[in-house]
């Protein structure tokens, strides 16, 4: 009994990471009708920036907060400058630029990192612990991953720019109308998404520890966790992603072992893309001839 | 057309000719690229043809490989019979993942072949399957030596030689088969599929039949190199097979041209040359180089090498 | 005056479907553009709000617009109502309202305004948290309207308002954009197959056939011209 409840705590905590990175694609998805290849690799940048400034000597959450600072500032000019000119492009020019950007940052972090594996600290503190069940970075985890949706949920229903920004997504034409520079709110998009990633990242590091393929399985568990959701709607990749953490770890710890975990990603998506591909919470689309 | 006919020649038998001419080790080489070509011939049939995308084609590419690795290993079959077993294990591989496939559209189909590809080394790696895969160390093959009767006839080829004109053959073969295919009734099915898939289905062409064949055809095509790069390489290992591999073969057709047959040569010598060039600089730097160079076909030669070569030639042909 | 076009042209890839146009809309008068299905009259207001590739001069308040981008002329201050209505479907009624007044520094204003909105259309206050997909079509008109006026706009183009509604709703409309004239000073321009509700309405009207102006004038002079009580009015 105690080791389910274990799983489904543990889970719960990589489940929050998935929910961030997966809301990182579905914002972007709902923009721009495009999954982002790259957003694995941009969050796994970001926490080897982090790593700098720690190492440099910066105290945790300053490093923190700078690291998602310059994400922030990354994304955007990600969006401007690599991503517009293929804005309209056909799929495959699109995906293929994303899958650049993927592997120029993979790179680029081992050429200056190297790869050789490297711890990240956890802001929590061990005396943390919430009785046997819970350490102290899987409460953490849990409680910047809501923090964190929850700002997120109050900046797009309650600010005139979280209302310009969903409205650029949804209907970009009508947006202009209005006045909207529907451009920006595209690179902010972008911005925001880099910012999630940061933060997925950083909370992942120490349990993964980093090297510049570490967000490779999380990417692949936010994907699942976005489809089955619903690729066009937050809410359900937030919640998708909670499930996908405690599936894994359920399903890992008591059913097909931890050598399996990025096949049942792959299972996960396929089976979602063929039974449902709209997910749970999404819209089904219609395509008009 | 005719200018055709004589480039294909003097191709030919400058292809006949190099291994004479440079070390073993670039025969190696040239052996490789002539792998990667059919590889890319294949996944070109697929995404440069039939518009659909694939990020998780080394896979199929692992597939061939590892069966032309186990039947050497552990069924004692000899080289140039798994080739073809190889091509007909991956045709059903490719033909099954693409029935459920074909309800997906571009994106979504990237994504599930893009975990494919991540998934693939773990699948690979897989304890149950160890008896067979070998594990992680993965299998080791002999490397075989030129047929007796070439060397009683008075040919002495090295095995590298040897396995270079074996896989020359092969490649011909496959070249032939593919433009065969593609320019008649299938090639414009394709094409006809990729671009208004419901017109297409109006018309008459069967869209379900025709894409799953096209994920088995290309499935094979990569299936055939990858066991004939199993043999040149010697070995099969599964972090090899990672998505990397899959990414290198996209970099292949972006660079050398999709809907492009002469295309899958232009991009081989890329992916097989530019990363022995880029290793000199730094060990990361051969991605960091195929990255930049993506992005920029993307923007600047979307037809990619195969597309200004098209272009060279036309502009000096009209008056 | 307030609005000019010089040869205007304009066209949807290799489709050209304006041909060279030139008209004018007066400060405070509400003009009308008749003409039948397909002869350009969506194209016109979309070419003004560069919504489509345009070459040609227009000018608003004496300044050049064309080749501005459609948010910045929407910030210039004309509000463009879509054929379609271009509602935000997923936002509710409400919020699609205060996207009207996106570009508004003055806070209380907006409030006002919003208020003000909510008394021309009293349907729309009941269903303010309703999702605006879920509005029938006169409602998601009255809501396209108010949106539009949300931005304080000096010019409002009106791209088919009666489309879809009902006669009895038609009439309250173009009453309603009858007082917004005179309360809200906006000047108007009108497209409407419904030549004679639009010449009703209007002061200046243009007709305009397969990309061209034919005819200019009065409404009153378009309303007593022959051959436009033959093919637009019906008698």
């Amino acid at each position: 009994m105690e080791a389910l409840i274990h799983q489904v705590v543990a889970g719960l905590a990589t489940g929050g990471i998935y929910a961030s990175l997966a809301l990182a694609l579905v914002m972007i998805y709902q923009a721009t009708h495009l999954v982002n290849f790259a957003q694995g690799e941009m969050a796994m940048f970001s926490t080897y920036l982090a790593w700098t400034l720690i190492d440099a000597g910066m105290p945790y959450w300053a490093a923190f907060a700078l690291t998602i600072g310059i994400s922030f500032l990354m994304g955007i000019l990600i969006e401007r400058i690599v991503i517009r000119p293929v804005e309209n492009a056909p799929v495959l020019a699109v995906v293929t630029v994303f899958i650049g950007l993927l592997v120029i940052l993979n790179s680029v972090a081992g050429w200056i990192y190297t790869y050789t594996i490297k711890s990240f600290p956890s802001p929590f503190p061990p005396g943390m612990a919430l009785g046997r069940f819970m350490s102290p970075h899987e409460v953490g985890a849990i409680g910047v991953t809501l923090l964190v949706l929850a700002a997120l949920w109050v900046f797009f229903r309650f600010t005139p720019l979280g209302l310009a920004m969903r409205a650029a997504a949804q209907n970009p034409a009508s947006s202009r109308l209005v006045g909207i520079r529907v451009g920006w709110m595209l690179a902010l998009g972008w911005g925001l998404a880099a910012a999630i990633g940061a933060v997925a990242g950083m909370m992942v590091a120490p349990i993964v520890y980093l090297d510049p393929n570490m967000m490779a399985g999380v990417l692949l568990y936010a994907f699942a966790a976005a489809l089955l959701g619903g690729i066009d709607s937050p809410m359900g990749a937030v919640i998708g992603g909670f499930v996908v953490g405690v599936l894994e770890n359920l399903l890992g710890a008591f059913v097909i072992g931890n050598e399996l975990k990025l096949s049942m990603a792959l299972v996960l998506i396929i089976g979602v893309l063929l039974v449902r591909p709209s997910g749970f919470f999404g819209k089904v689309h219609v395509t008009r001839v | 057309m005719n200018r055709k006919i004589f480039l294909i020649i003097i191709l030919l038998l400058i292809a006949g000719g190099l291994p004479f001419l440079v070390s073993n080790y670039r025969t190696f080489q040239l052996t490789l690229v002539l792998v990667y070509a059919i590889a890319l011939l294949g996944l070109n049939i697929l995404t440069g043809y039939s518009g659909q995308i694939s990020l998780g084609h080394g896979a199929f590419y692992a597939l061939g490989a590892y069966v032309a690795a186990i039947l050497m290993d552990k069924a004692g079959m000899p080289y140039w019979a798994t080739v073809p077993v190889a091509g007909a294990a991956c045709f059903a591989a490719g033909f099954l993942f693409g029935l459920p496939a074909l309800r997906l559209e571009g994106l979504y189909l990237a994504l599930a072949t893009f975990a494919l590809g991540v998934a693939m080394p773990q699948l690979l790696k897989y304890p149950l399957l160890e008896k067979w895969t070998g594990g992680v160390q993965g299998i080791v093959i002999q490397k075989p030596d030129a047929p007796a009767l070439l060397t009683a006839a008075g040919i002495p080829l090295n095995p590298d030689r040897w396995l270079y004109f074996f896989t020359l053959a092969v490649a011909l073969v496959m070249f032939l088969l593919a433009w065969n295919l593609l320019r008649g009734r299938v090639g414009r099915a394709l094409v006809a599929i990729r671009e208004q898939h419901v017109a297409a289905e109006a018309m008459g062409v069967n869209g379900a039949l025709y894409k799953s064949a096209a994920f088995g055809v290309s499935a094979m095509f990569t299936g055939v190199a990858g066991a004939l790069g199993a043999i040149a390489v010697q070995f099969v290992a599964p972090d090899s097979f990672n998505i990397f591999l899959s990414i290198t073969f996209l970099v292949g057709i972006v660079v050398g041209g999709l809907a492009s047959i002469p295309g899958a040569l232009y991009g081989a010598l890329f992916i097989q040359f530019v990363p022995n060039l880029a290793d000199e600089i730094s060990k990361a730097a051969p991605w960091a180089i195929f990255g930049v160079f993506m992005i920029g076909f993307v923007y600047l030669m979307p037809t990619g090498v195969a597309g200004a070569v098209r272009l060279l030639t036309a502009r000096r042909r009209s008056p | 005056m307030l609005l000019e076009a010089k040869s205007l042209r304009a066209g949807y890839g290799e489709t050209q479907v304006l041909h060279g146009m030139d008209f004018a809309i007066a400060q405070g008068s509400i003009t009308a553009l008749l003409g039948a299905n397909g002869a350009g009259k969506t194209t016109t207001l979309r070419a003004l709000c560069a919504m489509v590739k345009t070459s040609g001069e227009i000018r608003f308040e004496g300044n050049r617009i064309d080749g501005r981008a459609t948010e910045d002329i929407a910030r210039l201050g004309v509000a463009h109502v879509p054929d379609g209505r271009g509602t935000f479907l997923h936002l509710s009624a409400e919020e699609n309202l205060r996207l009207g007044a996106y570009t508004r520094k003055d806070r209380a204003a907006v409030e006002d305004d919003l208020e003000r909105m909510l008394g021309y259309f009293p349907v729309l206050r009941e269903r303010r948290r309703q999702q605006a997909g879920t509005l029938s079509g006169g409602e998601q008109q009255m809501l396209a309207v108010s949106r539009a006026l949300m931005l304080r706009p000096k010019l409002m183009l009106l791209d088919e308002p009666s489309f879809g509604l009902a006669p009895r709703l038609v009439h309250e409309l173009f009453g309603i954009l009858r007082d917004i004239r005179s309360r809200e000073k906006v000047s108007m321009m009108l497209v409407e197959q419904n030549a004679a509700l639009a010449l009703e309405l209007a002061d200046q009207a243009y007709l305009i056939e397969t990309g061209r102006i034919v005819m200019a004038g009065t409404a009153e002079a378009l309303k007593r011209d022959d051959s436009i009580r033959k093919s637009y009015l019906g008698y």
